[in-house]
């Protein structure tokens, strides 16, 4: 594609984008992530050779570029995949992550989990089969995690002789439904995978399609403006004291600013004590900044001599979080023990852990129709709900809608440790 | 991009340093993984960023195989001395010693596997709590389905099957007495990230890793150097040649690149059309289709 991929010039330019891809087995998805790394030279020969003689073991006569990704041992017995596999590759404009994940409704969680940090979200159709009740799930789920844009490419487009009337009935199809979800950004690609038609190069089969290909869109599709650059929310992850002569009386709040820009002599305020203050320096190993911005992890000093500790939010004083005990939001459910109404369990959010306790569901969502479930209210694994919890302590909060990093939090079963949940908190009306 | 916007090399070193952080927040008593190679130095100096102007709060531990390339050693020592940060070292002659495990024979002895139960003794013995490792996703396959945040139970054993998942920026290292946690900083880094982030910091790194004359011979496609420990088949033959490390392992494992690059600018090119991945070059993946996962199940790196 590119000879001077990633040199040594220019990659100080390079944007960071994660999308995910969902799908089964059958509808491309592998052919279509293996011919991203092909074609951007991202699969190395070692790794072909290795596909190769995997393939030919179990009695393939093409290399299974899904053996690239299904990189389990039980993963590769099955010839399914199980868990979130995180791919990379680069083109000289931007470096990729996919979280690559399984399709099938038992694997509800790990698509939530690979959809919690991405970007962007590839949803495949297979232009035979047009819009299918994975299709409606895939989309929801992208829709409730917020992945700001959605970019549906109908696959195989060979197998239907690249038909233009069928691929316009398939996106009226999509179009019928897409307006009951929440999707700020949604755009459709007839490509195929196997063949390559619009994936990186644009299809001589389809003149009648004028619109960018996959790989375009995903270098060049505008994503810095999805930041939140207006709530400036800074949790405190750590207190940083060198206690040596040099910085005697230094007190760093090192984190990661969750949201919004702060600047040095911004008036800000600490939660949960109240109290105010004034940015006086924000710190990092190379430099001193004047401001600083979401995601940097830097750390941060202020002017008074506050009782500042892990767990508290930094905001700017005029511009302040929610702030409340009773929480509502959608959950979905991880674990095989279902949800407890009535139960206690561990809440991360931020970096705070306080407790809580469930206190309702709501509903449950049908995610193959969308409809809500007000009678069965049991949530068992890959369930998905609107539920209300009570915490021990007030969270500083802002709706999921508006700010990903404060408005989602992870309960944790308090006797296992393990996590059994992940929430998106909507506001409170 | 636009003004407020980072380029992918700080977007990682920031998701990096926040790792550190969370590390040294839940945790009691963490252990950076420290082999001398070049992602240990880069994991190190992102540790530097996150608790700077205060030194870095987490020991090290390097697991050693006795089979150490010398600059390597020289480099973790100076390190050490520079940086004012606590070593613990773990010696694989020791768990051979005491009779735990046993060497193994032939010309590819290697000291690979050995080194998992010398980690977790030292792990027991010193009670980490969490240890810090530079393995990164886009190495190898098994890696590839690792968390940021990897819970071990109490034989230090990885269940790749039933890992707690990651969401967002919210990582769970709860645990119960006895278990512990890997915790990877350098997930999402790849092999050109680790250079190009080495380049724009400026990162010392040991000279191995740029062209020098080495006495080397070729097994199995692999140019390895010759040691004492190292056995040449009848029809191997020592050479001098100009060559560099595109990883350190130990000396048994390392297979050396031929190649003139004296500076990372010309490292990072070469990096950018190698057409083989630098685990390619060793020997201990080689050994079978899961042989990581397998050696991971059992606590290694």
């Amino acid at each position: 594609m590119n000879d001077n991929n990633n040199n040594s010039n220019g990659y100080l330019d390079m944007e960071l984008m994660r999308f995910t891809t969902a799908g089964s087995v059958d509808d491309g998805k592998s052919t279509l992530i293996g011919r991203l790394l092909y074609d951007s030279k991202s699969i190395f020969e070692d790794q072909i050779e290795a596909i190769e003689t995997a393939s030919k073991n179990r009695g393939k006569e093409e290399a299974d570029l899904a053996l690239l990704t299904d990189g389990l041992r039980a993963e590769r017995e099955q010839g399914i995949t199980i868990d979130v596999a995180y791919r990379y590759f680069a083109t000289p404009k931007r470096k990729f992550i996919i979280a690559d994940t399984p399709g099938h409704i038992q694997y509800t969680r790990n698509m939530v989990t690979g959809a919690s940090t991405a970007n962007l979200a590839v949803i495949l159709i297979d232009a035979r089969n047009g819009v299918v009740e994975q299709t409606l799930r895939h989309t929801y789920i992208a829709s409730l995690l917020q992945i700001p844009h959605i970019v549906v490419c109908i696959n195989k487009m060979d197998l239907i002789d690249y038909n233009e009337k069928k691929y316009h009935k398939i996106k009226r199809h999509f179009m019928e439904f897409a307006p009951k979800l929440d999707i700020k950004d949604i755009r459709f690609i007839p490509i195929s995978a196997l063949k390559g038609d619009n994936v990186v190069d644009s299809s001589k089969k389809m003149e009648w399609y004028t619109g960018a290909t996959l790989m375009h869109v995903l270098e060049n599709i505008f994503i810095s403006g999805d930041s939140n650059y207006v709530d400036a929310r800074f949790p405190v992850q750590y207190v940083i004291r060198p206690q040596n002569n040099k910085y005697h009386d230094y007190r760093g709040y090192g984190g990661r600013i969750d949201g919004g820009i702060f600047r040095v002599g911004d008036k800000v305020k600490i939660l949960p004590s109240g109290f105010e203050s004034e940015i006086k320096s924000i710190d990092t190993l190379n430099e001193s900044l004047e401001l600083a911005y979401a995601p940097q992890s830097v750390s941060v000093t202020i002017k008074d001599d506050i009782d500042i500790s892990r767990g508290d939010m930094i905001v700017k004083s005029n511009n302040l979080p929610n702030q409340s005990q009773d929480i509502t939001a959608m959950i979905s459910w991880f674990h095989e023990r279902p949800l407890i109404v009535g139960g206690k369990y561990s809440l991360r959010h931020t970096t705070k852990d306080i407790r809580c306790m469930v206190k309702e569901v709501r509903f449950k969502m049908d995610i193959n129709t969308l409809e809500r479930n007000y009678d069965d209210k049991t949530i068992k694994m890959n369930d998905i709900a609107r539920i209300h919890i009570r915490t021990t302590q007030p969270l500083f909060y802002d709706s999921y809608r508006r700010n990903r990093n404060t408005g989602s939090f992870i309960l944790i079963d308090e006797v296992t440790n393990e996590t059994v949940g992940a929430g998106m908190i909507i506001e409170r009306i | 991009m636009n003004k407020y916007n980072l380029n992918h090399l700080r977007e990682l070193e920031a998701e990096s340093i926040f790792i550190f952080r969370e590390v040294a927040a839940q945790f009691d008593n963490p252990v950076i993984l420290f082999s001398g190679g070049k992602d240990s130095i880069v994991m190190f100096h992102l540790a530097r960023k996150a608790f700077h102007p205060a030194k870095v709060p987490i020991p090290l531990l390097h697991i050693d195989t006795g089979h150490n390339f010398k600059e390597t050693l020289k480099f973790r020592d100076d390190l050490v001395e520079k940086f004012g940060v606590k070593l613990y070292v773990g010696s694989v002659q020791k768990t051979i010693d005491q009779g735990k495990v046993q060497e193994e024979t032939g010309y590819n002895a290697s000291r690979n596997v050995l080194q998992t139960t010398t980690l977790l003794d030292a792990i027991e013995e010193h009670k980490f709590d969490a240890a810090i490792g530079g393995g990164r996703r886009d190495e190898e396959k098994a890696r590839a389905k690792e968390r940021f945040f990897s819970y071990r139970d109490e034989f230090g054993q990885w269940d790749p099957k039933n890992q707690r998942p990651e969401l967002w920026n919210l990582f769970n290292g709860k645990k119960r007495m006895g278990e512990h946690f890997r915790v990877f900083p350098l997930s999402n880094w790849t092999e050109l990230d680790v250079w190009q982030y080495i380049f724009m910091e400026n990162i010392e790194i040991p000279s191995i890793y740029f062209t020098h004359k080495r006495e080397v011979f070729k097994r199995d496609g692999v140019w390895l150097a010759t040691a004492s420990f190292m056995t040449l088949k009848p029809d191997e033959k020592a050479e001098v040649l100009d060559v560099r490390c595109r990883t350190i392992g130990d000396i048994t494992n390392t297979g050396l690149t031929l190649s003139k690059a004296d500076n990372l600018k010309d490292i990072i090119d070469e990096i950018a059309v190698v057409r083989t991945t630098e685990r390619g070059t060793r020997f201990d993946d080689k050994r079978s289709e899961t042989a990581m996962e397998d050696r991971k199940k059992e606590g290694y790196f």
